[in-house]
């Protein structure tokens, strides 16, 4: 069985089919990249896996659960964690508390012993700080520990982001656009980060990403996406050298052209 | 500037984050304590009001500042909390027992309450929270037979232990009653803070859809907070009733409310410190314009004068401090501690990016 099993799902926004059909599956312990030109469906994939959209049909099952039968919030406690494209933190907390509400899944206390702060409080929240610490020393980001998210720069944000869904201790990490508005320097230190994700802490890893060179790096295999239906799917190579693929990104035009220049030339 | 060198995790958790910052909130407590020895008793009743008015709006600042939901009913839970406060003094339930189960009730009635308001966002919520507020002066005049109506009630004298409080009688004792209540509702604020409850309140303020992404359940921590909210506000409803002396269905007027959320835009959103220094505006505010209107020499009081400032400050601290007056003191200070490096833009909110309106 598959980590997180995908079938036949199709997902319709007014007359827009925002995901057609689709069908796939991740296994424990890989990276898995979603490909596909801007408006293919992708972040909506995402949603789907989320819970923040219900398809029209089709199945979504990770590790033998029901995804369909349960509500957004009830999806991390699978250990399914998340970033967003457009960066969703929470803007007047600091780094720290951002990543602390990472833990949520965890905690155990009721409401009476939190208001009263007692001992057992104290120890689940030292525990939880451990585990944010850890979290923090991965990513290098001590020196912004105690800053508020409003205050920092858009490649932080971005890693704080990915702290914030590793300190929940996911077994599948959904990335969307982890690259994307990185420097040439940030995006080398994402791509060691998400080799260590998968080869150290044992996450599997869904991403979704635009810059193939980082893709053919980290991903073991590939998903290509267009109008929210596959178009291929295979290792890296594999699907970058699909014709179907080339097609989707460069348009019928500049196949067509080629194949002219290429008729011409003979 | 003082620098943290943290080496536990209970640097990050303790209440006072070094001896310093425990000895001036601990020279604080002093001062509060030797109060009644420093001030005769109007200017002690003025600082009980103070502490009063404090409790209620950190009851209002841990909806509106913590979670971000605004609130303009907040009238009708210290409504609440003072009638079910004193219904049971007067059923002969002992005020020790009777206030923290009013705060309690309170709680329950405004978490069920609650549930299908907080479906509403923003301006929505706030006027069918405002609706409620109004509504409630109905309600206490058709409770007559329990609320006195119109006529009021006359609560009976506050007995702890067998000792007698009374307002005029025993002033100071007054005080220590109101700045204990204080002093424990402050405490609780703090201690959720620093516990998850508090970070999933922040959580839902500032994101709904990725609170929802790292498993918070939006629509049950909204209840809670709500709740939370309006068991403090109860207890400082109690309070402010008992205080007055007497109370009837127009002493906690939908007015109220909107004092109460001025008083924590004015002291500072999102801080303890800001429903204090909210207090103190609110509770002498209306005094310093008596005395600016005497020195003037008008001699007759102008009808709505406080309403008209009360309303120019908010939205003066709207356009020009949306931090309020904490805000202004925290910048104050790293002023100071950089000076003479502060930047002028250190502080302005820098825009997030592309932030999209699809999911919401
Ligand atoms: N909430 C929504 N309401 C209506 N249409 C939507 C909504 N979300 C997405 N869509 C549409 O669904 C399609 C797929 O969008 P999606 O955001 O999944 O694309 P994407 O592959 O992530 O693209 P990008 O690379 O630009 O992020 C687009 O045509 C988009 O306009
Ligand atoms: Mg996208």
């Amino acid at each position: 069985m598959s980590l997180l099993e995908i079938e036949g799902v199709t997902l319709k926004f007014g007359g827009v089919t925002a995901v057609n059909n689709l069908s796939m599956k991740v296994e424990e312990g890989e990276v898995f990249a979603l490909v596909g030109p801007n408006g293919a469906g992708k972040s909506t994939v995402f949603n789907l896996i989320s819970r923040f959209y219900t398809p029209v049909s089709g199945s979504i099952k990770f590790d033998g659960h029901d995804l369909l039968q349960m509500s957004p919030h009830e999806v991390p406690s699978l250990g399914i964690a998340r970033t967003f494209q457009n960066i969703e933190l929470f803007h007047q907390a600091t780094v720290l508390q951002n990543l602390l509400v990472g833990r949520h899944r965890h905690r155990k206390a009721g409401l009476v012993p939190q208001l009263l702060h007692l001992p057992s409080v104290r120890a689940e929240e030292r525990a939880h700080r451990e585990a944010v610490e850890e979290v923090i020393d991965f990513l290098d980001l001590q020196p912004y520990r105690d800053k508020m998210i409003a205050g920092l720069p858009y490649g932080v944000r971005k890693v704080v982001e990915l702290g914030r869904a590793l300190a929940s201790k996911p077994r599948l990490l959904l990335l969307d656009e982890p690259a994307s508005g990185l420097s040439v320097e940030e995006t080398q230190n994402m791509r060691w980060w998400i080799d260590d994700i998968r080869r150290q802490m044992g996450i599997t890893v869904l991403m979704v990403e635009h810059d193939m060179g980082l893709v053919g790096k980290v991903s073991d295999r590939v998903l290509a996406l267009a109008d929210g239906a596959k178009l291929a799917e295979g290792t890296p190579a594999e699907v970058q050298s699909h014709p179907a693929v080339i097609e989707a990104y460069l348009g019928t035009s500049a196949i067509s052209k080629t194949a002219d220049a290429k008729g011409a030339r003979t | 500037m003082r620098f943290h060198f943290k080496t536990t995790y209970d640097d990050d958790i303790r209440l006072f984050i070094d001896g310093w910052k425990l000895f001036l909130y601990g020279a604080l407590l002093v001062l509060m304590l030797a109060l009644p020895w420093m001030i005769d008793s109007f200017y002690l009743g003025e600082a009980n009001n103070v502490l009063i008015w404090a409790v209620c709006g950190l009851g209002l600042m841990l909806l509106t500042g913590q979670t971000g939901q605004a609130s303009l009913g907040h009238s009708a839970f210290m409504a609440l909390g003072c009638y079910s406060c004193v219904l049971m003094m007067q059923a002969g339930v002992p005020f020790i027992i009777a206030l923290p189960v009013a705060g309690v009730i309170t709680g329950c009635i405004g978490a069920l309450i609650a549930i299908p308001a907080l479906k509403l966002h923003g301006v929505y919520l706030a006027i069918a929270t405002l609706a409620l507020a109004i509504l409630a002066d109905d309600i206490i005049v058709l409770l007559e037979p329990w609320t006195g109506g119109v006529s009021g009630i006359v609560p009976p004298d506050i007995v702890i232990f067998g000792y007698v409080v009374n307002r005029w009688g025993n002033p100071t004792e007054w005080y220590y009653m109101t700045l204990v209540v204080t002093l424990v509702v402050t405490l609780l604020y703090r201690n959720l803070l620093r516990a998850p409850l508090g970070r999933s309140f922040a959580a839902v303020r500032d994101s709904e859809i990725s609170a929802q992404a790292m498993g918070v359940d939006v629509a049950r921590t909204k209840t809670i907070a709500f709740g939370l909210s309006c068991a403090i506000t109860g207890l400082g409803g109690a309070l402010m009733g008992l205080f007055a002396g007497a109370f009837n269905n127009e002493t906690f007027n939908f007015l109220l409310s909107i004092q109460l959320l001025m008083m924590i835009v004015v002291g500072g959103l999102g801080f303890i410190h800001g429903a204090f220094l909210g207090a103190i505006v609110i509770a002498f505010l209306p005094q310093l314009l008596s005395i600016v209107s005497d020195m003037m020499g008008s001699g007759v009081a102008i009808p709505g004068l406080e309403s008209a400032v009360f309303g120019v400050i908010l939205i003066v601290f709207i356009l020009f401090e949306p931090m309020g007056l904490y805000g202004r003191w925290l910048k104050f200070r790293v002023f100071l501690e950089l000076f003479p490096f502060a930047r002028k833009d250190m502080f302005k909110r820098q825009k997030s990016y592309l932030k999209t309106e699809r999911l919401r």
